[in-house]
């Protein structure tokens, strides 16, 4: 064994020598980020990792969506709508060009939604730009879009990942060559291992601090808190909660602790018996017992809501008195439903660490009241064909990231298996609507019908828990789209 | 001899078409479908049924089953589903890690292993004989990743030596990528060390009793020389049947080291793939390990039918 330890410090010498510990560049930053992105095409494909780089580095929208969820101009500089809300009209940015050296006008607008409509679309959010009518070049840097009925979440919609830019030059290869309008030029991607973008120098807009940014994909909590530690990454957008303590009090780094999209809930087949029964759902709501879930599925960052709806958005209303926890009132409401001895029914759980530790305390809270549950381990593949797409569950917990997504609860063959035609209605209205007060109005409507209804058991808003070198500014606190954006980071001395 | 060669090739092919046709169903037995994965959670039924029809993935297994096979004939591993690339050329790329990897992980568990192993068999029943073994069984025992974490503690998060992870492709900087390797070789090649002492000692202590090295002494070598001249020569036969199997057990904790130092290797493109059901990518990385392990034992048979001719005379299973 001695030779083994005189052999380790031969090795450890001869690359300690090598070693120069590499400053961090003032003007440079190395971001780790947990999954990395199957590709970088944001308008083929779901994946947040996705967005998380391009999403407004690489490529931007008409509208982009800023900090706090609002909508603020992108490649459109301004626009205006008609009185019946059915015609947009775009003014483009002038001496905007693509990374390719190709210049943006009213074409690649064209081009682009076109892409999405036509009939060999992968988009993943086809629906949402489904009522676009046409697309008309007014002229070059004018682009006028009609649509068969108005759409309240238009603007926010056309700032989406899966709304931006592209050109018909470079569009095909955008999955592994990504090339848009944004602050950042793609560089290089490791697969595996890393994509690096550089700032991009002809950018249209107001230049990025940083001159080159780096993601390093760090799929282990363990290795993420290491690769921190040992300075090899600037800063993570969403640290693992149970290791957060590490860094806490830790004068080097700063954590920043803000809101995302992300509704955590109990997802409930609503079609399948005993869960079609409302009695049923509201004595699984009085069993649930938001607080100690967050404690021991969140280590207490999450948020606790009583419907679907995020919290820092200003249409909310809190929700979460709407069913108390209060296990004598739910043994009640399961006796009344026929169900005396509470039933047996299995909780289908995807491989996220908030989900698991949620199956586990809600398993135990329902036991409290005579419902058994099966805890079932699935993952995110199986989960998607299961559950999502054939329906085949009682159960599950699984957090909503989408940005406004209480539309969801509307179409009757999504996987909740609600059908409410007064909660259709509603929604249809809310859509077409695009007055504000009148939008608050009917989206706190929908909140409170669908609490009421327990169409879910409704957990919590996922927290966005970063983690960064204490000398970066310009991250955001929040996550209100998926994306990390870039544009303002910068270190501070 | 040749005779001997070709069986064991035929033998190797045989394998080779079992595995495929193995890989193949099982994988497509698996629920979750990768056109669901791309388009997630919002996608439509009809934006997903559309995907698959792109991708090819309406085509009746069978069908499919030929397409791979003749088109890996031709060297053609396919389109990886989710990545939109050359599942070949993915492959290629990750292998400049993952081989490497391995190689620096055999050779370390080699030069320490096997000394390791002739210093307590030459000290048999001494303390330095006990304390290596006990090493060793603790080396066998304790787990890669556990290992690995101790290391980037040590070297990379202290001592700041070391990066903690992450590799730097060899034609960017060779010297950084060597130095990505090194805290990964090491947390791979531990227990494998310890297997190899073991069994250098095992197999040196039987050898020091039998007649040959009796013979050698009584022709005045003294009895280091008799061993290290005769007896290591014949103990290196456990060895290297041992070196064939380990190779499987390399290529598996590269996975779980891959993950820990998080490098872009052949393990870690494996288990991602498998997680978005990139099927194609799974089944044409799958081949390439396992024509990569059965081709490590039929070298193993081989070598051992050179190293001993008794060997050859037996027909191979």
């Amino acid at each position: 064994m001695g030779k083994v330890l005189q052999a380790l410090g031969l090795a450890v010498a001869l690359t300690g020598a090598m070693a120069g510990v590499a400053a961090a560049q003032p003007t440079e930053v190395r971001i780790g980020v947990a999954l990395e992105p199957p590709a970088l095409d944001p308008t083929a494909g779901a994946a947040e990792a996705i967005d998380i780089v391009v999403y407004q580095n690489i490529f931007e929208g008409l509208t982009r969506i800023d900090q706090n969820g609002a909508v603020q101009p992108g490649l459109a500089s301004e626009w205006t709508i008609s009185e019946d809300g059915l015609t947009y009209t775009f003014k483009l940015r002038d001496g905007v060009t693509f990374h390719d050296g190709t210049a943006f006008d009213a074409e690649d607008v064209k081009f682009t939604f076109d892409r999405i409509l036509g009939p060999d679309s992968v988009n993943a959010h086809k629906e949402f730009y489904e009522p676009i009518e046409t697309v008309t070049v007014i002229d070059p840097l004018t682009v006028e879009m009609k649509l068969s009925r108005p759409i309240g979440m238009f603007l926010f919609d056309l700032g989406r990942g899966d709304a931006v830019i592209v050109a018909p030059e470079s569009a095909d290869n955008n999955a592994n060559e990504p090339i848009g309008t944004g602050p950042f030029a793609f560089l290089q991607w490791d697969k595996g291992s890393r994509v690096i973008l550089e700032a991009y120098g002809p950018y249209w807009g107001e230049p990025a601090h940083l001159t080159k940014a780096t993601y390093l994909f760090i799929g282990d909590t363990a290795t993420m808190t290491n690769a921190l530690l040992a300075g090899d990454v600037d800063g993570t957008n969403n640290f693992a909660t149970e290791a957060l303590a590490v860094f806490e009090g830790n004068p080097q780094f700063k954590v920043l602790v803000g809101t995302t999209e992300g509704e955590t809930i109990l997802s409930t087949n609503n079609k399948k018996p005993p869960f079609d029964d409302i009695k049923v759902r509201q004595a699984m709501a009085h069993a649930i017992d938001r607080q100690a879930i967050i404690d021991g599925a969140t280590y207490g960052y999450g948020v606790p809501i009583g419907s679907h709806f995020a919290p820092h958005n200003r249409y909310y209303v809190d929700l979460t008195g709407t069913y108390p926890h209060d296990i004598e009132k739910a043994k009640a409401l399961l006796a009344e439903a026929g169900l005396p001895d509470g039933f047996s029914a299995t909780l289908k759980l995807p491989p996220v660490a908030y989900a698991r530790l949620s199956g586990q305390i809600i398993a135990s809270q329902f036991a409290e009241v005579g419902i058994k549950l099966e805890l079932i381990n699935v993952e995110w593949a199986q989960w998607l064909e299961d559950v999502y797409a054939n329906h085949d569950f009682d159960l599950t917990v699984i957090s909503h990231v989408e940005p406004f997504d209480i539309g969801n609860y509307a179409n009757p063959d999504y996987y909740f298996g609600y059908d409410n035609p007064e909660f259709q209605a509603l929604i249809e209205t809310l859509n077409g609507t695009t007055d504000d007060a009148k939008r608050k109005e009917l989206a706190v409507q929908a909140q409170t019908i669908l609490a009421n209804d327990a169409v879910n058991g409704y957990l919590f808003e996922l927290a966005q828990t970063g983690v960064w070198n204490a000398k970066l500014e310009g991250m955001w606190q929040n996550s209100p789209i998926e994306g990390l954006v870039l544009r303002d980071i910068r270190w501070v001395q | 001899m040749i005779l001997f060669t070709l069986r064991r090739l035929i033998g190797f092919a045989v394998t080779l078409l079992l595995a495929a046709l193995v890989i193949f169903y099982l994988l497509d037995l698996l629920p979750g479908d990768p056109a669901q994965f791309i388009l997630g959670i919002n996608a439509t039924p009809e934006s997903v049924a559309r995907l698959r029809t792109q991708m090819g993935l309406d085509a009746p297994a069978h069908e499919r089953f030929i397409g791979w096979l003749w088109g890996m004939v031709q060297g053609d591993f396919g389109i990886s589903y989710t990545q939109r690339a050359p599942v070949a050329q993915l492959i290629w790329d990750r292998l400049g890690v993952t081989l490497p990897l391995s190689v620096f992980a055999m050779v370390i568990s080699i030069v320490v292993g096997l000394p390791l192993g002739i210093v307590a068999a030459r000290r048999r029943g001494k303390a330095l004989d006990t304390g290596i073994m006990v090493l060793a069984q603790t080396g066998v025992a304790i787990p890669n990743f556990w290992f690995g974490m101790l290391l980037t503690l040590l070297f990379a998060v202290t001592l700041r030596w070391l990066p903690p992870g992450g590799f730097t492709p060899w034609h960017e900087d060779s010297v950084a990528a060597f130095r990505g390797l090194i805290l990964p070789s090491l947390a791979l090649a531990l227990p494998q060390a310890s297997i190899l002492a073991r069994v250098m000692r095992t197999a040196l202590v039987d050898v020091t009793g039998q007649d040959f090295i009796r013979t050698a002494r009584a022709k005045g070598l003294t009895m280091g020389e008799a061993v290290w001249r005769h007896g290591v020569r014949n103990a290196l036969l456990p060895v290297l049947t041992i070196l064939g199997l380990q190779f499987a057990f390399l290529v598996a904790g590269t996975i779980i080291v891959e993950n820990v130092f998080y490098l872009p290797g052949l393990g870690r493109l494996i288990f991602t793939a498998i997680s978005e059901r990139d099927l194609i990518l799974v089944r044409g990385a799958t081949i390439i390990l396992i024509i990569a392990v059965t081709a490590t034992m039929l070298l193993t048979d081989i070598a051992y039918a050179i190293v001993d001719p008794r060997l050859r005379e037996r027909s191979a299973p």
